[in-house]
C-alpha cells in the first residue's frame, strides 16, 4: 500500500504536464458547461467530441516523432490529403465504402512511412524533411479536390458523428440500439468512444513494445540507445508511419464529419501548429524522451475547450486569436513553474 | 609467477584449467586508424574465462579503441578476432552482446528519461503476449540491483533524478542482466563511492568464480592491485607487455605506461605555515544537503574535500560558485561578505572564483566549438576591443594557454571534441586560468584522465598555490587528497566532520572520518580494512 502511494507520487512528479492538462481541461470544461444553456447534455457532448476528434488524433500523431526527438510538420497536410481522398473513395456500396476507408488509412500510413524513410535513410532532419513532404501532401490534396466538394456516405457520416444509440440505430445493431444492456451507453458520442478505442488499440500496446520504448530512448539519448543495441531504424520508421496513420484517421473523420473534401491549406497549417501546441501542453518535451500521447490528447482537448468557451461567452472573433495566444502562453508557463523552485541553477540546463 | 597464463588465476577453480587455457577471446594483429592517427598497431591480445584482466595505459594508448573493437562498436581495419577459437566479426554492439560480450563504458549508456527498470532490461525486456511485462521487469530490476547491493534504488525512478554514482551502479546492474561471458568495465568505478567500489570488488570475484572473463580498465592503481589476475599495458597503440599481478611494482608499471622515468607522483608539499584566510565560510546551509558548514582556505593553500561521494561536497562547490539559490550563512572573501548570484558574478568578484566542473563534456566544454573558442570562453572581456573580439589578442592568449598547460592539439581551430579526455580537461583548466582566479574550486577534476595528465595537474595546482591562489579540491580518489592537499576537510551528511592537516592526512584517517557517523553504511569498514 505504502509503495503504491509512493509510486503514485513518483508518477505525478514524473508526469506534471499530463496531470496539469487534465486539471486545466476539467476546470475549463466545467466552466463551459455551466455557462452553456444545454450544458452537460448528450447533444453538446456529441458536438464537442466531433469538433475535438481530428485535433486529438493529430496531437497523438505529432507525439510520436516528438518523443523520438523529431518533429512532423506534415501531420496537418496528411490530414487534408486523406480528407480529400476520402471525399472521392468513401461512397457507394458497403464493400466500396470499406475498401475506401482502408485505402484512406493506408494512404496516411504510407505517407508517414515515406517521411520515415527520408529521415532515416536520407539522414535529413525531420523538421525540414516533413516541411517538404507537407507541401507534397497538399499538392496531392489540391490535385484530388481543386475545389471543395465530393461526397461521403451519408449513413456513415450520421452514424459516426452522433451518439452510440444513433450508430446502432443506423446499422440495426443491438435491436436498433434498444437492447437493455446497451441503453445506459446510448448517449455517449461515437467520436469519444473511437478516440478511446484508438488510444487503447494503438497507444497503450505501443508503450509496452520494444519499438515503443526505443522511440523514447532515441529522444532521450540516441547514442546510448544505439550502444544498447536497440532497433533504432525500426523505431523511427514506426514513429513516422504511425504519425501518418493517425493523421490519416483525423483526415478521414474530418471528411466524414463535413461529408466532403476540402484542400484547405491554411487549415492544414493551423492543425499542424495546434498539434505541436497540444503536445507541449500535454507535457511532452520537445527535446524528446518524455511525455505521452495521452497527454497530447488532453492538450488537444484543452485547446478545443478554450474555443468552446469563446462561443459560450461570446468573445468577439477579432479578439479570439489574442486570447487564445495568451491562454496558450499561460498554460505552457504553468508547466514551466517548477523551474522557479529549482535551487540548483545547473539543473535548468539538464 | 613467471609466465602469465601458465599460472592459474588466483581463486579460480583449477579443475577447469583446460577451459582456462583456451582463450575466450583472442585478437591477433588488430590495427585501427582514425584519420592520420594510428589508434591500434598490430595488437595481439587475449582474455580467458575466470580471469580478471586489467588493461592499463595513458589516454590515447589505445585502450578505448581496443574495447570498442571487442564490443563491436567500431570494426578493426585489419587483423582477426576469435571467440573460443572460432573467427568472428561483430557488425554492431548487439552482435557482440548476443555472444555474451557485455560492456560498461566510461560514457554512461543509460537513457535519462526512462526509469531504472526500463534501462536495466532495455533491449530484451521480459514479455507477456508479446508486450513488455512491467511487473516482471520490475522484479528483475529489483533482483539485479539487490545482487550489487543497491536495494536503495527505486526501479520506478527516472535515471535523470539519480546521482551519478547511483547511475553507474544501475549501469552495472544492466550489464549483469545480459548474462555476460565476457564483462568489460571501462573506467566503470570512476564515479563510485568507496562503499560501492567494495561491492563491485565482491561482485567481480563472484563472477570470476562463475567463469566469467573480465576486462577491467582503471586509472586507479589500487583497484588494479586489488582485483586483477593479469595486467596488460598499452602505449601509443601498442600492446607493450602482459604480466601477472605482483610481478611488477607500481613504479615499474607507471614507467611502462608512460615510457619515461618519473620521480614521485605528487609534487612535494611546502612545510606547514600560517596562511592568511582568503575564503571563509561560516554556518553555510542549503536545503538538506549542506548543514552548517564552516571552513576556511588560506592563500597558497590546497584544501581537499573528502568523504564518501554525495555528502554535500559538490553542493559546497556549487554554492561558492553562485549556482545554488536559497543559501544561508556567510561567505567571506578577504574578509568581505559576498553572495555570488551566478557563476558570472562569482567570476567577476575580486579576486575571482573559478570552478572546474564535474562533467567536462556537459559543463566544462562546448564540444562542437573549437579549442580556441573554448579556451577564451570564460575570459572574453580580456580579448575584446569594445564589443568585438580582437582576433590577434585571441590568437595570443590561446597560444599562451595551450603552451602553459602543454595541451596537445592539431590546430586551435579544431573542435575540442577531437581531443583526448586528458587534453579536454586541460582545456577546461586553461580556460579558467585565463580569468586569473584567486580562488580555484575543483570538482573531481581527474576523473577518467590518464596518469601523465594527472601528474601535470598536481604540479600545476601546487604551482598555482605557490603563486597565491586558494584552492579547494574535491576528489573521490583518496590518494590524491593525501598526495596533494595541505589540509583535508572530510564531509559526511552535509557536515564537515573532521579537518586533517599535515601528517594526519592518511587513508585510514580519511576513511575513518568519512565513516565516523556511518553506522548505516554497514559492510564497508571491514571490507576496507
Amino acid at each position: 500500500m505504502k509503495r503504491r502511494v509512493g509510486d503514485l507520487v513518483l508518477w505525478l512528479k514524473q508526469n506534471p504536464g499530463l496531470a496539469g492538462s487534465v486539471v486545466l481541461f476539467a476546470v475549463l470544461y466545467v466552466l463551459y458547461s455551466l455557462a452553456h444553456p444545454k450544458g452537460f447534455s448528450s447533444q453538446v457532448l456529441v458536438q464537442n467530441a466531433d469538433e475535438a476528434f481530428s485535433l486529438a488524433l493529430l496531437a497523438m500523431a505529432q507525439t510520436l516523432p516528438v518523443l523520438a526527438g523529431g518533429l512532423d510538420l506534415s501531420v496537418g497536410a496528411v490530414m487534408t490529403m486523406v480528407n480529400c481522398l476520402a471525399s472521392v473513395l468513401v461512397i457507394g456500396s458497403p464493400l466500396e465504402i470499406t475498401l475506401g476507408i482502408v485505402l484512406c488509412l493506408a494512404a496516411g500510413a504510407a505517407f508517414g512511412l515515406g517521411n520515415g524513410i527520408i529521415v532515416v535513410y536520407g539522414r535529413i532532419q525531420p523538421i525540414i524533411a516533413t516541411l517538404a513532404t507537407a507541401a507534397i501532401a497538399l499538392g496531392i490534396a489540391l490535385f484530388l479536390r481543386p475545389k471543395p466538394g465530393g461526397k461521403v456516405d451519408e449513413d456513415l457520416s450520421w452514424a459516426l458523428t452522433n451518439t452510440l444509440g444513433d450508430f446502432a440505430d443506423t446499422y440495426g445493431l443491438f435491436d436498433g440500439g434498444k437492447a437493455a444492456w446497451f441503453e445506459p451507453f446510448a448517449w455517449l458520442p461515437v467520436a469519444a468512444i473511437l478516440l478511446l478505442a484508438i488510444i487503447a488499440i494503438v497507444w497503450l500496446p505501443l508503450r509496452r513494445t520494444v519499438t515503443g520504448r526505443t522511440i523514447y530512448a532515441i529522444g532521450s539519448a540516441e547514442g546510448a540507445a544505439f550502444m544498447s543495441g536497440l532497433p533504432i531504424v525500426r523505431a523511427k520508421l514506426a514513429a513516422f508511419t504511425l504519425a501518418g496513420f493517425l493523421a490519416g484517421i483525423g483526415g478521414l473523420f474530418l471528411a466524414i464529419e463535413t461529408s466532403s473534401g476540402n484542400a484547405d491549406l491554411p487549415q492544414a497549417g493551423a492543425y499542424t501548429l495546434n498539434s505541436i501546441a497540444a503536445v507541449v501542453i500535454g507535457g511532452t518535451s520537445l527535446l524528446g524522451g518524455s511525455g505521452s500521447a495521452i497527454g497530447s490528447v488532453m492538450g488537444a482537448l484543452v485547446l478545443r475547450v478554450i474555443s468552446f468557451n469563446f462561443r459560450v461567452f461570446d468573445v468577439p472573433p477579432l479578439v479570439q486569436p489574442l486570447v487564445e495566444g495568451l491562454v496558450l502562453l499561460a498554460a505552457v508557463s504553468l508547466a514551466a513553474l517548477p523551474v522557479l523552485r529549482v535551487k540548483n541553477m545547473l539543473e535548468l540546463f539538464r | 609467477m613467471t609466465l602469465p597464463g601458465a599460472a592459474g588465476p588466483t581463486g579460480g577453480p583449477s579443475q577447469s584449467s583446460l577451459e582456462v587455457n583456451q582463450p575466450f577471446l583472442a585478437l591477433s594483429a588488430i590495427s585501427k586508424r582514425y584519420g592520420g592517427v594510428r589508434a591500434l598497431d598490430r595488437v595481439d591480445f587475449s582474455c580467458r574465462r575466470g580471469e580478471i584482466h586489467a588493461v592499463l595505459g595513458e589516454n590515447g594508448a589505445g585502450k578505448s579503441t581496443l574495447i570498442k573493437i571487442i564490443a563491436g562498436v567500431v570494426p578493426p581495419d585489419d587483423g582477426a578476432i576469435a571467440l573460443e577459437g572460432k573467427p568472428v566479426r561483430f557488425a554492431e554492439p548487439a552482435a557482440a552482446t548476443a555472444q555474451g560480450i557485455v560492456s560498461v563504458f566510461q560514457e554512461l549508456s543509460l537513457l535519462p528519461d526512462l526509469t531504472v527498470a526500463d534501462n536495466i532490461t532495455l533491449a530484451a525486456p521480459p514479455r507477456r503476449f508479446g508486450l513488455i511485462d512491467a511487473r516482471a521487469q520490475r522484479r528483475r530490476a529489483e533482483a539485479l540491483l539487490a545482487r550489487i547491493g543497491c536495494e536503495d534504488v527505486n526501479p520506478a525512478a527516472r535515471i535523470r533524478d539519480l546521482p551519478l554514482s547511483r547511475r553507474q551502479m544501475v549501469e552495472i546492474a544492466k550489464a549483469l542482466g545480459k548474462n555476460p561471458r565476457l564483462l568489460v568495465l571501462d573506467e566503470a568505478t570512476s564515479a563510485l563511492t568507496q562503499a560501492d567500489v567494495e561491492r563491485i570488488y565482491r561482485l567481480l570475484e563472484r563472477l570470476r568464480q562463475e567463469q566469467v572473463a573480465i576486462l577491467f580498465i582503471s586509472h586507479r592503481m589500487h583497484e588494479v592491485e586489488a582485483l586483477a589476475d593479469l595486467c596488460s599495458v598499452f602505449r601509443n597503440g601498442r600492446h607493450v607487455r602482459t604480466f601477472a599481478k605482483g610481478a611488477l611494482g607500481n613504479d615499474a608499471i607507471v614507467e611502462l605506461m608512460i615510457g619515461r622515468e618519473i620521480s614521485g607522483q605528487y609534487p612535494p608539499k611546502p612545510p606547514p605555515r600560517i596562511n592568511p584566510a582568503v575564503l571563509t565560510v561560516e554556518h553555510l546551509r542549503w536545503q538538506d544537503r549542506l548543514k552548517d558548514i564552516s571552513l576556511s582556505i588560506g592563500r597558497g593553500e590546497i584544501v581537499g574535500l573528502g568523504g564518501l561521494d554525495g555528502q554535500g561536497q559538490k553542493e559546497l562547490l556549487l554554492a561558492l560558485f553562485g549556482v545554488l539559490r536559497g543559501l544561508s550563512g556567510t561567505i567571506r572573501v578577504d574578509g568581505r561578505k559576498i553572495a555570488p548570484a551566478s557563476p558570472a558574478a562569482a567570476k567577476r568578484s575580486a579576486p575571482g572564483i573559478a570552478l572546474i566542473p564535474e562533467d567536462r563534456k556537459t559543463e566544462g566544454l562546448m564540444l562542437a566549438m573549437s579549442v580556441a573558442d573554448n579556451l577564451t570562453a570564460a575570459a572574453l572581456e580580456r580579448i575584446a576591443r569594445g564589443p568585438f573580439i580582437d582576433p590577434r589578442k585571441k590568437a595570443r592568449v590561446v597560444a599562451d594557454g595551450i603552451k602553459r598547460l602543454g595541451i596537445r592539439v592539431g590546430a586551435p581551430e579544431d573542435a575540442v571534441s577531437t581531443l583526448s579526455g586528458g587534453n579536454q580537461q586541460k582545456v577546461v583548466i586553461a580556460k579558467w586560468l585565463m580569468t586569473e582566479p584567486g580562488i580555484i574550486l575543483l570538482n573531481d577534476p581527474t576523473r577518467g584522465i590518464d596518469v601523465g595528465t594527472k601528474q601535470e595537474l598536481y604540479r600545476l595546482l601546487r604551482e598555482l598555490a605557490e603563486r597565491g591562489a586558494a584552492i579547494l579540491f574535491y576528489s573521490t580518489d583518496y590518494d590524491e587528497l593525501i598526495g596533494c592537499c595541505d589540509r583535508v576537510a572530510v564531509m559526511y551528511d552535509g557536515h564537515v566532520v573532521r579537518e586533517l592537516a599535515g601528517t594526519e592526512i592518511t587513508e585510514q584517517a580519511i576513511v575513518a572520518s568519512a565513516l565516523a557517523l556511518g553506522a548505516a553504511h554497514t559492510g564497508v569498514p571491514e571490507a576496507m580494512a
